[in-house]
């Protein structure tokens, strides 16, 4: 899993400038807005990309939900949402 | 103005996330597929820009989150800045729909300085002078220079291509034309028949083969392109069998507010006769999106006709768009005419076969301009014995 992750540990992830990532209270949750729509995530997801600040390596985003949350098992949910938000360009690796 | 490239339906849970605000019908261009009501020039009595500010406010607290300035050339109003920056403030996600006429290198500073996210700039043709044929005056050295400017300030551009037989053919062109300026967002957005472009209709309608060369090629450039570029092409509804989900249903996420202060559940409801919209300066917007009789009126699918009643497609579609049912069949509560399953399927059908063999009298566009139409004589629908 982890060789072929769009993702290294020591890569920084933000949010692609593209969109904006904000908390709407009204829908009680995160969203991701773009151009032409909105995307309502939900409470891990945007829990994860809450610390992809572009600042922090994909290594302590894992350990801060992995406090956060206080499971181990974390890892696996993390790369695959991790996958499909650099898929869809919401996340991109800071360079 | 329909989404239906959007990736994600996002159930409102009966908020109307998105709202669109037609600050003016003023416009420098004639576009002849022009989506404004015929009368455009008769509406004259624009909102001001406090009455602006109270939607604003008001539908932050119903809950919407997208916005749209929009018009006419929005550009137009003085106060656009004004309205953008109280917009922001109150934490819309901002869009500028624009022509690109009269955004000069200091407003746009202006408005990115204030926070603006986005601006959706239309463009004809990648020929200068096709591209000003089309929309009835000199406009194409002025986009260009809007378009290089808006890009210097960063913003993220949706370039919005109005499609007609006069341009599908020009999809390369319009393509290559985003991908040297840096757009990341390309929509051809065929034209909707309603008001200017229905008028126009018969000079406009691509045909069949247009469409399907053109998709071919957008799906190469698309492939070509990946994640550096979202473009985004959606077959007709005249071509498709079936309606567009309109809206995603009569006043469900959707509205807009007319320059006049009319709330409309979509930019052509005002097609619709007979229906009483209700006016931000009388009504209160939560009023008018949870109780008006208007916006009642179409909502949810007590209202249906067969063959929607009984169809397991309704969810999907809604019966499709009551403005197109009205102004082709008489009566806005009739099924779509492009869906198949319609009675008046060959309204559709004969305007596709027309566009086809191109038989005469072959007549020139009607452009947008003031007087080009009178409504004076028309009788009102249901009086002419259709
Ligand atoms: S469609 Fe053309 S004429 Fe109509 S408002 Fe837009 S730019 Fe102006
Ligand atoms: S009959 Fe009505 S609900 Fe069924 S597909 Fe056609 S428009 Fe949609």
């Amino acid at each position: 899993m982890l060789e072929n992750a769009p993702i290294g540990l020591n890569d920084r992830p933000e949010i692609n400038p593209l969109f904006l990532f904000r908390w709407e209270e009204k829908e009680q949750a995160y969203l991701l807005l773009y151009p032409e729509g909105i995307i309502k995530l939900n409470d891990s997801a945007g829990n994860i990309l809450k610390l992809c600040t572009g600042e922090k390596t994909f290594e302590e985003v894992i350990s801060e939900l992995k406090n956060l949350f206080d499971v181990e098992e974390l890892e696996d949910d993390i790369y695959s949402f991790m996958e499909v938000a650099i898929g869809k360009g919401w996340v991109r690796v800071k360079s | 103005m329909v989404k239906a490239g959007s990736e994600l339906r996002v159930d409102g849970g009966g908020r109307p996330l998105w709202l669109v605000l037609e600050l003016t019908y003023k416009c420098p261009l004639k576009c002849p597929w022009c989506s404004n009501p015929l009368d455009f020039a008769e509406i004259t009595d624009e909102l001001t820009t406090e009455e602006w500010k109270k939607v604003l406010r008001e539908a932050r607290e119903l809950g919407t989150i997208q916005l749209g300035f929009s018009g006419g050339e929005p550009m137009v109003r003085k106060d656009l800045e004004e309205l953008v920056a109280e917009a922001v403030k109150l934490g819309f996600y901002t869009n500028l729909i624009t022509s690109g006429m009269g955004l000069t290198k200091e407003r746009l500073s202006e408005l990115k300085r204030i926070g603006l996210q986005q601006i959706q700039l239309s463009f004809q043709h990648s020929d200068p002078q096709i591209n000003d044929a089309m929309v009835g005056a000199p406009s194409f050295d002025a986009k260009m220079s809007a378009a290089e400017e808006i890009k210097a300030q960063g913003f993220p551009v949706v370039l919005n291509v109005p499609i007609s037989r006069y341009n599908i053919e020009d999809a390369d062109g319009l393509i290559a034309l985003a991908e040297k300026m840096g757009f990341e967002y390309v929509e051809f957005a065929n034209v909707q028949y309603y008001n200017w472009a229905l008028l126009n209709r018969a000079e406009l309608l691509p045909t069949r083969e247009q469409l399907e060369t053109a998709e071919a090629r957008i799906i190469q450039h698309r492939e070509r392109l990946g994640k550096d570029m979202t473009i985004y092409f959606v077959v007709p509804d005249y071509f498709d069998g079936r309606p567009k989900a309109c809206m995603n249903g009569w006043g469900t996420i959707h509205f807009t507010i007319a320059p006049d202060g009319k709330a409309l559940p979509c930019q052509e409801a005002r097609v619709i006769e007979g229906l009483e919209f209700p006016n931000v300066r009388d009504h209160a917007l939560e009023w008018i999106w949870k109780h008006s009789p208007t916006f009642m009126k179409y909502r949810g699918n007590s209202w249906m006709k067969e063959p929607c009643v009984s169809c397991d497609e309704k969810e999907t579609d809604f019966g499709g768009c009551r403005c197109q049912a009205f102004l082709l069949t008489g009566d806005a509560a009739n099924t779509d005419p492009a869906c198949s399953k319609s009675k008046h399927f060959h309204i559709i059908q004969s305007a596709i076969a027309a566009a086809e063999t191109r038989q005469p009298p072959r007549m020139p566009l009607v452009m947008r301009t003031k007087g080009a139409v009178s409504h004076k004589l028309k009788e009102p629908v249901g009086t002419s014995g259709i």
